[in-house]
């Protein structure tokens, strides 16, 4: 009875630890991954004429790595951490939350097996087979009710900001992904996707396109709106600007997936509308990022000795310049140029590495010693080093992406008088080479960085060897 | 698509964009916490996370509606609400169409000067080389390579031995109609020994090491199910498109194991017809460059 009582006066921080340590290991093994398929490009002997080791199997495995292991467990961790925090009460249920960490590792599992045999849907960043896909829908079923329940239980009466964003993601992930899925199952490792065509593409990249909407940015903002006001010590700068753009961000992302496929047998309407409502995403974009910046206002001089608030300023410098570079790209002459070129993977990149990593790992650094009881990592100098590491090794990445890319669509388009192709497609990719070696160094760098962290959180943690059981706050009686 | 969907389509953008707008109206009006600059919005939550209710900066205002504005002109313009088709009347396949009829008026004069002078000639002349080399680079190097000197399965254009002939009206054939080649499965016919025996005597028609009894047996086999399309002496028939297997220029490979998979299970090389991708003018261009690569520009139109 007293266990009880007293498990209830604790934030449950055991699911918040488990997913905090996967979101380390999967960022490991994804950028790995990454560096492997960087390097099979500059030097194709590396795909070993083994099938399970060739880039477009494994491909696939570092965008799932990186997505939903890492950044999935990074979300998992922090909307958990934080739901208790601003709700001031212990999850909802501890049984399902730890179904939704052992499940979702299940799930991670079971592609890094099927991915390499060859077993997959082919849909871009929704390759698992049926029976995974169901097995997602389980767990994200469980993670909402856990999520919505412990806001229902909440003991202050607003719901915070990061609670609105992590809320919107939760919801919208379900639906895009019971809806893309939609598939006959004719064979354990087969199955046929409903939609056919041209439908089937629009369903994709509407899925697609808001996993990058939802997933990768309206959760990482939920993330951003914790951890930047604790870490700077200063109030979040405008809860105006919190609403107009939470509300202009999350239903305008949802028109923008048929950027992807301008100047295809999409329809022009359904291309034009991608266009513009792309266009008109860029403020509210930003205006998270303005919320983030200006948070600091007051605060900048603490960038001089504190490094994890260094890495939040510097992905939500990352963030600006990608939602200004990604409604750009959707233009459609822009788009002409742009569009099947590695200037698509390198504004990927910025927005992955530069936003979604660098947030994740400044709140990991951030909150890992909080998970211990203590009050600062092992080493703050360390982190220093992994903030500049990794900074240098993303800006060598997306300016090779940049210009290789240009260089690649400039190249592809050159027409001759006599209405040949200037250049055969491989000399474009003899033109592209020098880059591909700078950006497997850039990605080295970032995985580097990685290890360092991995490391630091090792020694973190030997400094103290126990968890710390944080008591759930009592609310302010005035609230 | 049907006029409900049509006029789904058009709400549902209209409303999006109003609504969004609507919302940055209101949140732009002045606030009672505008007053007081340290003033928050009066919530806390986990002990000291608090707000301020600062305005909105001016500048990302405009910028919000000046993309708003840029939008709105722009479905007026171009097609976008349903099936209205905008005031410029622009759609992606016409605009398409007109860049691909600019371009070939552009290059018909070029072409024109090439026109009616006989393919041994233009393997001479470096204009129409320069332009055959383009074509080439655009639609024949993906399979023959980009020096033409070929791949498994698809043969080197640059060394002056044909499967289907090396006289220019037959190179032109080649690449205008293309080619089907049809060596017939013979595993069952021959049987595993059999077809061991037919390989060391092909490999020994190069000159190349094979098993002297095996051969000498392969012969009479040879001479009874080959002899048909590769000749007796095995030189081959170009009419056919039955390779010279006496050369030792290999299509697939010298392998003894390719050769016996070429005869156990057939083999269907294709060329695709090429006439109706680049017409008739490139075509000829494009063969007297095969033409000029292979015999080199003096001796066009020599021996074979």
């Amino acid at each position: 009875m007293t266990a009880v009582a007293a498990r209830q006066d604790t934030y449950n921080d055991k699911v918040v630890r488990q997913f905090t340590v996967m979101t380390v290991v999967w960022g490991i093994v994804g950028m790995t991954l990454g560096v492997l398929l960087a390097a099979q490009l500059a030097w194709p002997v590396l795909n070993f004429d083994v099938p399970w080791l060739t880039y477009s199997r494994l491909r696939p495995l570092h965008t799932s790595a990186v997505i939903f292991a890492f950044g999935g467990s990074a979300l998992f961790a922090t909307s958990y951490y934080i739901v208790q925090r601003t709700c001031h009460v212990r999850l909802f249920s501890d049984k399902l939350a730890a179904f939704t960490f052992w499940g979702w590792q299940a799930v991670v599992v079971c592609c890094v097996i099927t991915y390499p045999l060859g077993i997959t849907q082919s849909k871009e960043y929704a390759e698992p087979e049926w029976w995974i896909d169901i097995l997602i829908t389980l767990v994200w079923v469980a993670y909402a009710v856990v999520f919505f329940g412990t806001i229902a239980l909440r003991k202050v009466k607003h719901i915070y900001v990061a609670n609105w964003f992590f809320a919107a993601y939760v919801i919208t992930i379900a639906v895009l992904h019971i809806v893309n899925n939609l598939a006959l199952p004719v064979a354990f490792d087969k199955s046929y996707v409903v939609y056919s065509g041209t439908v089937d593409a629009m369903v994709q990249w509407w899925y697609g396109h808001n996993a990058v909407g939802f997933f990768l940015t309206a959760a990482f903002l939920g993330m951003m709106y914790y951890f930047i006001p604790k870490q700077a010590g200063r109030p979040v700068y405008s809860y105006r600007l919190s609403v107009i753009h939470f509300w202009a961000l999350i239903s305008i992302y949802m028109w923008a997936g048929p950027h992807h496929l301008q100047y295809t047998a999409l329809p022009d309407w359904a291309q034009s509308l991608g266009m513009v409502f792309s266009l008109i995403l860029l403020a509210p974009s930003w205006g998270g990022m303005i919320n983030g910046m200006m948070t600091l206002s007051g605060a900048w001089h603490k960038l001089r000795t504190d490094p994890i608030l260094k890495f939040m300023i510097v992905s939500l410098s990352f963030y600006g310049m990608s939602t200004f570079e990604g409604p750009m790209m959707s233009i459609r002459t822009v788009n002409a140029l742009s569009h099947y070129t590695d200037w698509t993977i390198g504004h990927v990149h910025s927005g992955a590495l530069g936003w979604v990593a660098m947030i994740t790992i400044g709140c990991v650094y951030a909150l890992w010693p909080k998970l211990v009881g203590l009050k600062e990592m092992y080493s703050t100098r360390l982190i220093d080093v992994h903030f500049w590491i990794m900074t240098i090794g993303i800006v060598l990445y997306t300016v090779a992406m940049w210009i290789s890319g240009l260089t690649q669509g400039l190249m592809w388009r050159a027409v001759n008088d006599d209405g040949t192709l200037t250049y055969a497609f491989v000399e474009a990719l003899k033109a592209s080479y020098p880059y591909y070696y700078v950006r497997a160094l850039g990605g080295l760098m970032v995985v580097a960085g990685m290890w360092l962290m991995a490391w630091n959180m090792l020694k973190t943690w030997q400094q103290s060897r126990q968890w710390n059981e944080q008591p759930v706050l009592a609310v302010p009686a005035t609230h | 698509m049907s006029s409900a969907m049509n006029w789904l389509v058009i709400l549902l953008a209209i409303v999006n964009i109003v609504g969004a707008v609507w919302l940055l109206i209101v949140t732009a009006k002045k606030a009672p916490e505008d007053a007081d600059a340290t003033a928050t919005t009066g919530h806390a939550w986990d002990g000291d996370l608090v707000e301020y209710n600062k305005p909105l900066p001016r500048w990302w205002l405009w910028l919000f509606i000046g993309t708003v504005i840029f939008s709105i002109i722009y479905l007026v313009l171009y097609p976008g609400f349903g099936r209205y088709a905008g005031v410029l009347g622009w759609n992606q396949n016409t605009d398409h169409a007109a860049a691909v009829q600019a371009a070939e008026e552009k290059a018909r004069g070029i072409m024109a000067q090439f026109d009616g002078q006989p393919l041994p000639t233009l393997a001479r002349d470096l204009k129409a080389q320069s332009i055959g080399r383009n074509v080439f680079a655009n639609n024949c190097a993906t399979c023959h390579g980009s020096d033409a000197r070929g791949n498994p399965g698809f043969p080197n254009l640059a060394d002056n031995d044909w499967i289907w002939g090396g006289q220019p009206e037959q190179i032109l054939s080649s690449i205008i109609d293309g080619r089907t080649a049809v060596m017939p499965p013979l595993g069952a016919a021959l049987g595993d020994k059999g077809v061991t025996e037919v390989v060391a005597y092909v490999r020994s028609l190069s000159g190349l090491s094979h098993d002297r009894r095996a051969a000498e047996a392969g012969s009479a086999r040879f001479a009874t199910l080959c002899v048909a399309c590769h000749g007796a002496d095995g030189k081959g028939n170009q009419a056919l498109g039955a390779p010279n297997l006496t050369d030792d220029i290999w299509l697939y490979s010298a392998e003894a194991a390719s050769i016996a998979e070429a005869i156990n299970y057939g083999r269907n090389g294709q060329m695709p017809a090429h006439g109706p991708i680049i017409g008739e003018q490139r075509a000829r261009l494009v063969a007297a460059y095969v033409l000029h690569l292979s015999q080199g520009a003096e001796s066009v139109g020599g021996q074979q």
